[in-house]
């Protein structure tokens, strides 16, 4: 099952979005999922201030499948995600109601240690944004570090933690090196690699590779594949073709003006092909975004 | 292709490329070059203005200016300088002021710091603009205002503060007592000018907090870490070598203050690296103790003190330029 999956999204990740049907059994095969539910947003909402941005999402995500969100800019898909991991309140005069389950627990919980909640979900963001001041092997162990958290075998978990974020081979040889000194998209393997490293359960993913060229998005991509039999994955993307490569379902989400809001959720290959609302057959196709 | 056959034939000569500038620019251009050249003749002026004054001292005492701590003008019956018999050394000068700016900045950094601190990542919005301002505000405020603060407030709670390091850590050679003469002190002095320069270091190192770069505070805390840990791994880094650069501003200030130093230090023409007892130096101070009964030759004694203390926070501040250029990018 394992090994049928990892060939799926080998031919996934070379999959042009005309082809899309040819990978529709995909998503069917995790619809009775082993792993359960991964994370639960419950009736979400996000204000910054008074301006009302996210309007009411429901939304499971399962263990060991890739959820892409897509829409056009400023329909809080950004916004959305930042609330699954509590980033959302650093913005001043955030607000939220709704609630986010992780393993059955409420993380808006009064009472709850924000830390560790953010260890269990860990976050990718849009640029690189590796500690500098730190060299590779330092910073895919910072979060060890920060959180206080002690392992036995720290060269151990730094291998494992490259290899499965697709860098080691090029990195291996130059542990010591500043984390600066990597190219654009091994710097976002090493970011990966780090949040890694505390062995979060969810990923999040806040365009990944907008900063990054091709070859580095391709790469990225891969170790999303790689690493979503092991856990939950949600991507925010603007790129379309990259929601239909490396996902398993896709949110469409969408702002007429007013507070964001999902239009529809699926297996990524229906949303792709036979979207039942004609806004999100819209943008897919894209008509407008 | 041809260019692979010959290469080294027909290369077209190299174009000159200018460009013009309008009128207005060249006029900014030379108002803007203007400023800038013009700090520099002025600190150009003032030194050679007290090399020429202070050459006459200079020559007579030789290496023992730098090297002798007694000071006192002998006069002859014109009632004109003696030279033969005059004896000016600022050495306990220029080591007290070192003393007292070492104490300042080893009181003020921390102090700053965490103020900075504050002020960047725990302070309520509407708490930091009343903060910043008064902060700000203190960095204006007119030296002799403290000196005569701590002269009055600062002066005994500090000799109360001088006996406790006395006391348990007498043992330190530096806070031996050979008398029990707290008052005036190097410790005070250097704790009145840690006042004054707090703000100027909160200030810098505020600034320098506040820029941190936002994704890297995010990275931070989604990895888990606390508040302190974020500071620990993303910001104190990021801001080490801005903080330097302010201790080094605060430093430059509190080697060349006079008038607060003046207020509450006891100047003593003698060597002391006990900074608890009442004897110290300083010279911008003795400049303005002795200015005003100063003879002429004296004040040309008094001119290449000056001189020296001047080139001494030259090369301080160029030592901890050097320092922040060396150890300072990799956090950034």
């Amino acid at each position: 099952m394992a090994e049928e999956n990892d060939k799926d999204k080998e031919m996934q990740t070379h999959t042009t979005p005309a082809s899309l049907s040819g990978i529709a059994s995909k998503a069917k095969q995790h619809s009775g999922n082993a792993l359960g539910v991964g994370l639960e947003a419950r009736g979400i909402h996000a204000w910054f201030g008074e301006k009302h941005v996210l309007n009411n999402i429901s939304l499971d995500f399962w263990a060991g499948t890739v959820t892409a969100l897509i829409g056009p800019s400023g329909c809080g898909k950004s916004t959305f995600i930042r609330t699954l991991n509590r980033m959302h309140e650093f913005i001043p005069g955030a607000a939220m109601a709704g609630e986010v389950l992780l393993d059955g627990k409420d993380i808006y919980a009064p009472g709850t240690d924000v830390t560790k909640i953010r260890l269990k979900v860990g976050m990718v963001f849009q640029k690189p944004n590796p500690f500098p001041s730190m060299t590779i092997a330092e910073n895919v162990l910072a979060g060890l570090k920060l959180a206080q958290l002690k392992v036995e075998n720290k060269d151990d978990l730094l291998q494992e933690c490259l290899e499965r974020a697709g860098l080691w081979t090029e990195v291996k040889d130059r542990l010591n090196a500043h984390g600066g000194s990597l190219s654009g998209g091994q710097q976002q393997r090493l970011c990966i690699a780090r949040s890694l490293a505390v062995r979060p359960e969810v990923l999040l993913m806040d365009e990944p590779c907008s900063a990054l060229d091709p070859g580095s998005t391709l790469k990225v991509e891969e170790t999303i594949a790689h690493l979503s039999s092991s856990m939950t994955i949600i991507i925010v993307t603007h790129n379309m073709q990259q929601a239909a490569r490396v996902s398993d379902y896709t949110a469409f989400f969408l702002s007429d003006g007013g507070p964001g809001e999902m239009v529809e959720l699926g297996p990524t290959s229906e949303i792709f092909s036979r979207p039942k609302d004609t806004r999100t057959e819209n943008y897919v196709t894209g008509r407008f975004g | 292709m041809s260019s692979l056959l010959t290469p080294k034939a027909a290369l077209p000569p190299k174009r000159k490329i200018t460009t013009e500038p309008r009128l207005s620019d060249k006029i900014f251009r030379r108002v803007v070059t203007g400023g800038g050249l013009s700090s520099l003749l002025i600190l150009g002026l003032i030194f050679i203005f007290l090399l020429m004054q202070g050459l006459q001292t200079f020559k007579s005492q030789g290496i023992h200016f730098l090297t002798g701590s007694a000071w006192n003008a002998a006069v002859n019956d014109a009632n004109q300088i003696d030279l033969k018999n005059s004896h000016f050394g600022i050495a306990a000068m220029l080591i007290g002021t070192l003393i007292c700016a070492v104490i300042a900045i080893a009181v003020a950094v921390p102090i700053s710091v965490f103020s900075a601190l504050f002020l960047t990542f725990y302070v309520p919005n509407s708490l930091k603009k009343i903060m910043v301002a008064v902060i700000d505000l203190m960095a204006a405020f007119p030296s002799i205002l403290f000196g005569l603060w701590g002269f009055f407030v600062l002066e005994p709670i500090g000799e109360y503060w001088a006996k406790l390091l006395h006391k348990y850590f007498g043992w330190v050679p530096f806070f031996k007592m050979e008398a029990p003469f707290f008052s005036r002190s190097p410790f005070i002095a250097g704790l009145v000018l840690a006042i004054m320069i707090i703000p100027i270091v909160t200030s810098i190192s505020r600034e320098i907090f506040g820029q941190t770069p936002l994704d890297r505070i995010q990275a931070a805390y989604a990895l888990g870490a606390t508040r302190f840990g974020m500071i620990k791994a993303v910001a104190f880094p990021y801001a080490r070598s801005g903080i330097v650069g302010g201790a080094m501003l605060g430093l430059g200030r509190a080697m060349g203050e006079t008038v607060a130093v003046y207020t509450v230090l006891n100047i003593v023409y003698k060597i002391n690296w006990h900074v608890l007892i009442g004897a110290g130096g300083n010279v911008a101070s003795m400049i303005l103790l002795k200015f005003g009964e100063a003879t002429q030759g004296e004040v040309k004694a008094l001119m290449a003190a000056g001189l020296v203390l001047f080139v001494v926070t030259l090369i301080v501040n160029s030592l901890a330029d050097f320092i922040v250029a060396r150890s300072g990018k990799s956090g950034r």
